[in-house]
């Protein structure tokens, strides 16, 4: 497209923290009307990037212009002002508040009351115009996650962002609500308005972007100007400097039934119950467990972790019947789990990443003894598994809610896989992960079936449950529709059976 | 223009300069009220220093006062590692202190009697704190509010204890009988007061210090505190951890009563602790949590509170500076803390 005036320029930005340079020289420009895709690794520095347009961190060298004029944005405010919106991983969003305050904050009406009336009509104009409908009443905590992202939006636009950037807007949506997202997204740039979008998919890069900016350890390692034209792959080398080949799979030879679930069924403590559930995984399989999320899958991903004992029905690891349900017991069966919720159920950020390493197995006779931890094993765990699995940080006592999301994800896989689970449940194994990192999980999957593990990986991705699976099951309403073998399986399939449609088993 | 930058990282030395900076802002700060209550600044300072760490005398002096602070301290510490904030230390510190009296005050040979008065006094001040810990995890009660308000039903509990069925018949103040001469605490050093509880104290900062960091129980803490649905799903009960931390923090605000009752007064009256448990959140906080600086946060507590006594003899100040101190270093630590967090970072001075 021809490039009238950038609304907003990047100008030699560089940003360190510590000795890592975040980002070094970046240069970057947006035209009205423009969507620019930001790709790069884990840690290329794509958020630090945004982060130092959106005002929350001050670069150490390089300006920025916003309509040819060199502006400095110090904060939030600044940076709204100057038009800039962003939507960001985590959604910054008052969850006891409606949508319609959530969108008032900050806002000051006439005389200091708030004007609900002109919200009311801004925000139905807003829905209009882009299909980003709210009901303006509901609490953001009845909102689904796709919705509170639409808020987020809602939020900027509202705000007068003329540049909105959306940092992995996708990570956190279902299929179907990513057309969504992005027909709103091209109804946005139809008027003008300028948007960065940060993915890790490229299908959805090449899919909707006008030009690429991709990072390399904090630089700019080069830019597509026609991203529709440009291969994934191609895509993928400037990213990561080297090919990446999907893994092979080997043939399967399952064995016995590891994991059997028998007609389990949970009440409605929270979210989706799960209702008369039956599965088997053998030796040396990976069942996917498909869905839109939603439909159950963290109650079945509770109910074989332990942590929440089902209301009826029967479960057996390796034979065993699981009589008390509880994360030690499953555990102690062979049962490995990641979680989906890397932050909050799996590590503990505030801590070195060596105890959240070792948190699941603390006493065990590996890490302590008579009720006496064992420092010098733990140190030396986490540092043969930091070097066996290539994870970036400056060593086992670094702060684990320093790491980046490629590298908390290999380092729940390292605490899992170091004690050769029989069972290994996973949710949304490589969400936000780069290619190059999700291809490295996907690897140590397959090794894993090779050497007769059993795995349930519970996803939304269905490219990535098809090439990695033996069987998918598709769930619906806290039900198994049905089974397929990956080989009668096809995304339109699957798809069809994710809406409800009973399937073939 | 200056901004706050959030940090991703604190450098150890944070740990000793954070506590020294808030200490000498709110010597700072309170210097204003000496001079306003029309002494010299210098002098004043000079007196509490010299009245409590100029001698060998005024330091065993401090030392007697800092031992139910390290007591009250670590307990405050332990627990709020996990994150049960128990603000209850007062109360089990009395509970303490009227168990081990009880106990004290029954003949039997010494060390038994001590031995016994220190269980005692330990197991009272658990159960105490059994009660907000039980509260908050059956019940989800909130444990600041319940372990707070605990702290006046133990201390009117005790009021009535001494004004009626406890009170000791020869002396007729509402104080408790005395407990036996052979249940007094051996005193160390001739002429002073310093006694085997201090010593007790002293040693009970790096028992509890190998405890947090050295086994599965202070992993576990420490966990819980942090994450605990992290801590959950990797198969630590919970609610056993934060039952167990109470029972620890209790049972060490406990024992400063029992090195009150044996050490000090012999005997249980109503003002046996000048809010020593609350005391204890401010060590614990200007210790940032680590057992082992709980010691020198409660022996500068104490030091302030000797020191002020003298100071307001020798120059007028009232002695309640003492408590403005120790309040003010709760806040100025408070606020130190946040530079844990964030930084301040210079920005561009251009508009
Ligand atoms: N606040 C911070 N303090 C210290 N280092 C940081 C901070 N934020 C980011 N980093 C480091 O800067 C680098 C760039 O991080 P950034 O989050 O920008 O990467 P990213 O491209 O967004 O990665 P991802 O795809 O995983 O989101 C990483 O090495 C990261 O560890
Ligand atoms: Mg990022």
């Amino acid at each position: 497209m021809s490039t009238p005036a950038p609304l907003i320029e990047m100008r030699g930005i560089s940003k360190s923290f510590g000795a890592v340079k975040a980002n070094e020289a970046v240069d970057l420009s947006v035209a009205p009307g423009e969507i620019l895709g930001l790709l790069g690794e884990n840690g290329a520095g794509k958020t630090t990037l945004m982060n130092v347009l959106f005002g929350a961190y001050a670069p150490d060298a390089g300006e920025i212009l916003v309509q040819g004029r060199s502006v400095a944005i110090n904060s939030s405010a600044d940076a709204l002002a100057a038009g800039i919106g962003m939507v960001h991983q985590h959604f910054h969003l008052a969850p006891r508040l409606s949508v319609l305050e959530n969108l008032l904050i900050g806002i000051p009406g006439r005389s200091g009351r708030i004007d609900r009336a002109g919200g009311l009509a801004r925000l139905a104009e807003i829905g209009r115009q882009h299909g980003l409908t709210l009901d303006p009443d509901l609490p953001v905590s009845a909102l689904s996650v796709g919705e509170q992202q639409r808020l987020e939006i809602v939020k900027a636009l509202f705000r007068g962002a003329r540049l909105l950037i959306l940092d992995e807007p996708t990570a956190v949506l279902a299929p179907t609500e990513v057309d969504g997202l992005f027909s709103a997204l091209r109804s946005m740039a139809a008027q003008g308005l300028g948007i960065i979008f940060i993915s890790h998919k490229l299908n959805e890069v090449r899919a909707l972007t006008h030009r690429c900016v991709v990072l390399r350890h904090g630089r700019v390692a080069g830019r597509v100007d026609a991203p529709a034209s440009t291969t994934s792959s191609e895509m993928a080398r400037l990213m990561c400097g080297h090919e990446i080949v999907p893994p092979a799979r080997g043939p399967s030879m399952p064995g016995a039934a590891v994991l059997t679930l028998d007609g389990i069924s949970t009440s409605h403590h929270s979210g989706m119950a799960l209702r008369d559930v039956s599965l088997s995984v053998r030796g040396g399989e990976i069942l996917g467990i498909a869905g839109v999320s939603g439909n159950g899958q963290r109650a079945l991903a509770e109910v074989i972790s332990g942590v929440r004992a089902p209301d009826a029905g029967k479960m057996t690891i390796a034979g065993k019947t699981v009589s008390r349900f509880s994360p030690s017991t499953v555990q102690a069966l062979g049962l490995g789990r990641i979680p989906e919720d890397r932050m909050t159920t799996g590590l503990v950020t505030n801590l070195p990443l060596a105890d959240s390493m070792v948190l699941p197995r603390i006493g065990t006779a590996a890490f302590s003894r008579n009720g006496l931890i064992k420092p010098d094993a733990i140190r030396a765990f986490a540092e043969a598994q930091i070097k066996a699995y290539d994870i970036r940080c400056p060593g086992p006592m670094t702060r684990a809610g320093a790491l980046s999301g490629g590298n908390l994800q290999k380092a729940l896989l390292a605490r899992e896989l170091a004690f050769d689970p029989k069972v290994l449940i996973v949710s949304q194994p490589t969400r936000g992960l780069d290619i190059g990192a999700a291809r490295f999980i996907h690897e140590k999957f397959l090794d894993m079936r090779a050497k007769g593990c059993s795995i349930i990986v519970i996803g939304e991705d269905l490219e990535e449950l098809l090439m990695l699976s033996d069987r998918i099951a598709v769930m619906y309403e806290g039900r198994i529709v049905g089974t397929l073998d990956s080989a009668d399986a096809s995304i339109a399939r699957l798809g069809l059976m994710m809406t409800g449609a009973e399937g073939h088993a | 223009m200056f901004r706050l930058e959030a940090r991703t990282s604190t450098p150890a030395w944070f740990n000793l300069a954070l506590p020294l900076l808030a200490i000498g802002a709110t010597l700072i700060l309170c210097s204003g009220l000496i001079a306003l209550a029309g002494a010299g600044v210098v002098e004043a300072y000079g007196v509490m220093f010299s009245a409590s760490l100029g001698d060998s005398y005024a330091i065993t002096e401090t030392l007697v006062r800092a031992a139910p602070m390290i007591f009250t301290g670590l307990a405050v510490a332990v627990a709020f590692r996990a994150k049960f904030w128990n603000i209850g230390a007062e109360g089990q510190l009395l509970a303490g202190a009227v168990a081990s009296c009880a106990v004290g005050a029954i003949p039997m040979p010494g060390p038994l009697a001590m031995l016994l008065m220190a269980l005692a006094g330990a197991a009272a001040g658990a159960a105490v704190a059994l009660i907000p810990a039980t509260l908050r995890v059956k019940f989800r009660v909130d444990d600041v509010v319940s372990s707070l308000l605990l702290n006046s039903v133990f201390f009117y509990a005790l009021m009535a204890l001494i004004e009626g069925p406890w009170k000791d018949s020869f002396s007729g103040y509402p104080i408790s009988p005395p407990i036996e001469d052979t249940a007094n605490f051996p005193v160390l050093l001739e002429g002073t007061r310093l006694h085997l509880g201090v010593v007790a104290a002293l040693v009970a900062a790096p028992v509890i210090w190998f405890v947090v960091a050295r086994t599965t129980l202070g992993f576990r803490i420490r966990v819980t505190g942090e994450n605990p649905e992290a801590a959950r799903y990797g198969g630590i009960n919970v609610e056993r951890v934060l039952i167990s931390t109470a029972l620890l923090s209790g049972a060490l605000a406990g024992l400063a009563g029992v090195g009150e009752v044996g050490g000090v007064h012999f005997q249980v009256m109503s003002d046996i602790s000048p809010g020593y448990g609350y005391s204890g959140i401010v060590v614990a906080m200007l210790a940032r949590l680590n057992p082992l600086g709980v010691v020198p946060a409660a022996i500068f507590l104490a030091a302030v509170m000797t020191g002020a006594e003298a100071m307001s003899r020798a120059t007028g100040v009232p002695a309640f500076l003492s408590d403005v101190i120790q309040g003010t270093a709760l806040l100025a630590m408070l606020a130190a803390l946040l530079f844990t967090a964030y930084r301040i970072r210079r920005v561009g001075a251009t508009k």
